[in-house]
């Protein structure tokens, strides 16, 4: 059977692409759009955070011979705390200053741990196996999907699913939420708001680790590795609306079955439609499709 | 007589001024501001950094410092910069280094965009430019000039190597995944010629832009081809990416990667178990014989990593070109360029080499095979050699060439 002359085998192979693809969009733009909810800060340095995830893991595994399931949970908090020190050593001297400055610092990150892991490493990258348990493929019918494929779709849509609840149906998610609308109003209450602000960049940052480590058997570990990502997911952070959660899951796993389906029509459009979707997003609703207007 | 001689004054200091003017340009000694200088534009930041990169500048500084730091007289100078994979750059930074800062000669040249750019600034501004780490065929065809040297290996020698041995063997059936640029699109028409002139047929190709890190897809399109043969016309961490993928997602056994540029580093990075049985056509293997292990543990030593064909041509390339000008005895751009194309090139990385008019320097290139885990005993031990394919060969004939210098009718 075809469809637009392409056989439905096809579109179907590259839609579960799209899926595992749109997985990591939606992980990485998550921890983007809480960051940017409560910080107001613009992260450009989550491509590197990403990185870093994937090379913790790969440092892990090599020197200490950890197996792959105890780096998917060290390599994150790993990254989350570097990611916590960084926000009180130097990002929170930016809060309330033009977000341009955010930007710049965030940016320069990327140049220097980018700039740091190329020295170290090279720039072809380093091997990192898939393990054992989640080794060969299924036959879908349509495709054979490789078995690891699938964790990543199951395993993204677990966190960004637990990353969900606790923003919006605990405590701690409501502290959160109302540190983001009034922070005064909320320290008076006697919440700890820079405490919290620390937090949520740890929590941001360490989902981009999270997804650094699903992405290092598929991707190969390279200090390039967040670059070409990183821009993907402001695209999608802003077509989903900034600051919105649910906004940046869904926009996540939309966008990579959009861009899916480019490359079985037109496969060098591929990497630009993603941003044509952002202009159309832009024109009809400034807010993005999830976002409130403001005032 | 008092009226004739403000004029005579004048003659005279014309006459001064255009010899000091001389003297300036060409120090007595024949060299350009005493001082030969040599930059090294390659990428120190990118996707290429490990094929040239820093070991790629420390090579020609070794050449240098083993020719013995100077040359006629005068010191040798090296310098290097970043072209960040951008012809622009790279065009930009050529100019500069020829016009303003004495740069005698360009090395290196990673990235066949930024290789074809600087060849024409080399071209327009006289002076040398010898290009080692890019394939593109257009630096001895349309845009040859006496005053650019393509090393050491090209699309050609890829194509007549690596695609010609898979295709004897039987590979008839062909799709490419391609990097979309001069490099990788070049690659791809040299080895569609050789598979068309055996015979065989090309379904197609998916081009994929510079630094892809997923390449599922492409794997799939690849594998509803249902081509034999699945070529790769890229290199460094996309062709490791794009092997990864194939295999990842079970290329069939009736289907077979073929790399058409690996690279010793990228044999490293991806494993002997992924790449064991790969073939690669590479000019120089460190362990190819005793002068190739001698330069190679000198390089190791420096450099902690073992010299691939590239890393070995700037060296190798460099002594030549100081060689030229020392048989020169001057380094006029065109008195080089005549010696260099008249010396034999004869070292651990060539024998009998020598360089057409077109630019094209000939030498055997060699096709090899990866050995699995268990067949390498000691480190670095990757490569087994299965054919050497005669220069003369490898390279595209010269009546073929398109090269303004040449007379072949066109």
């Amino acid at each position: 059977m075809d469809v637009f002359g392409i056989p439905i085998q096809a579109l179907m192979g590259q839609l579960m692409l799209g899926i595992v693809n749109g997985s990591f969009y939606a992980v990485m733009s998550l921890g983007l759009a809480i960051i940017f909810g409560v910080l107001k800060i613009v992260n450009f340095a989550h491509g590197a955070f990403f990185m870093l995830g994937a090379f913790t893991a790969f440092l892990l595994a090599q020197h200490l011979g950890a197996n792959y399931w105890t780096t998917l949970l060290v390599a994150p908090l790993a990254v989350a705390l570097f990611g916590m020190l960084f926000e009180w050593l130097f990002l929170r001297r930016l809060y309330g200053l033009d977000p341009i400055y955010g930007l710049l610092l965030t940016f320069s990150l990327v140049l220097v741990l980018e700039g740091g892991f190329r020295v170290a490493f090279g720039s072809s990258g380093q091997p990192f196996a898939t393990p054992e348990a989640l080794q060969g493929a299924i036959n879908l019918g349509f495709m054979y999907l490789p078995v690891y494929r699938g964790f990543v779709i199951v395993a993204a849509l677990l966190i960004c699913l637990v990353t969900w609840f606790v923003i919006e149906r605990t405590a701690l998610g409501a502290s959160l939420r109302a540190a983001t609308e009034r922070a005064e109003l909320t320290q008076a209450f006697g919440i700890n708001v820079p405490r919290l602000v620390t937090l949520t960049y740890g929590v941001g940052v360490g989902l981009a680790g999270f997804a650094g480590v699903l992405a290092a058997p598929i991707f190969h570990v390279n200090p390039s590795m967040g670059s070409s990502l990183v821009i993907i997911i402001f695209a999608v952070v802003v077509i989903g609306g900034l600051g919105s959660i649910m906004g940046a899951i869904v926009t996540g796993l939309g966008l990579g079955v959009v861009e899916g389906f480019t490359r079985v029509f037109y496969s060098e459009f591929s990497s630009t439609i993603v941003f044509l979707v952002m202009v159309l997003v832009l024109l009809l609703r400034p807010a993005g499709l999830f976002g409130r207007e403001e005032g | 007589m008092s009226a004739k001689s403000p004029i005579k004054a004048i003659a005279l200091s014309s006459a001064a001024l255009a010899m000091g003017t001389a003297c300036s340009a060409m120090a007595s000694n024949g060299f350009s501001d005493d001082v030969v200088r040599i930059g090294v534009l390659t990428d120190m930041s990118g996707i290429y950094t490990d094929l040239s990169g820093e070991a790629a500048v420390e090579a020609v500084r070794m050449a240098v410092e083993d020719f013995g730091g100077e040359v006629g007289g005068v010191p040798i100078e090296v310098t290097y910069g970043d072209h960040r994979n951008r012809a622009d750059t790279g065009a930009s930074r050529a100019r500069e280094w020829y016009d303003s800062e004495g740069v005698d000669m360009i090395n290196d040249l990673s990235n066949s965009g930024v290789a074809l750019a600087v060849a024409a600034v080399a071209d327009e501004r006289q002076r040398h430019a010898i290009v080692n780490s890019s394939s593109n065929i257009g630096l001895t065809n349309e845009y040859c000039s006496p005053y650019v040297t393509h090393y050491t290996y090209d699309a050609h020698s890829l194509a007549h190597g690596t695609g010609k041995s898979i295709v004897e063997d039987g590979g008839d059936t062909w799709f490419f995944l391609t990097v979309d640029f001069a490099f990788g699109v070049g690659l791809e028409e040299q080895v569609s010629e050789v598979v068309r002139e055996a015979g065989g047929e090309v379904l197609g190709a998916a081009r994929h832009p510079l630094n892809t890190t997923d390449f599922s897809s492409y794997a799939l399109q690849a594998q509803a081809s249902g081509a034999e043969i699945i070529g790769i016309a890229s290199t460094g961490a996309d062709a490791i990416n794009a092997i990864n993928a194939l295999s990842e997602f079970g290329v069939s056994p009736d289907q077979r990667p073929a790399a058409l540029l690996l690279w010793y580093d990228d044999i490293e990075s991806l494993g002997l178990e992924t790449a064991q049985g790969l073939l690669l056509t590479n000019a120089f293997y460190w362990d190819a014989n005793e002068e190739t292990r001698e330069f190679s543990e000198r390089f190791y030593e420096r450099t902690g990593r073992m010299p691939n064909m590239a890393q070995a041509g700037n060296y190798s390339s460099t002594m030549h070109y100081l060689n030229a000008i020392e048989a020169a005895g001057s380094d006029d751009p065109d008195a080089v360029s005549k010696q260099m194309r008249e010396l034999e090139i004869n070292d651990f990385f060539a024998k009998g080499g020598h360089i057409r008019p077109n630019g094209r320097m000939v030498h055997d290139q060699y096709l090899w095979e990866v050995k699995a885990p268990d067949e390498s005993e000691y480190d670095y031990d990757y490569l087994r050699l299965v054919t050497t394919i005669p220069g003369e060969e490898a390279f595209q004939p010269l009546e073929d060439s398109t090269c303004h210098l040449l007379d072949n009718d066109e």
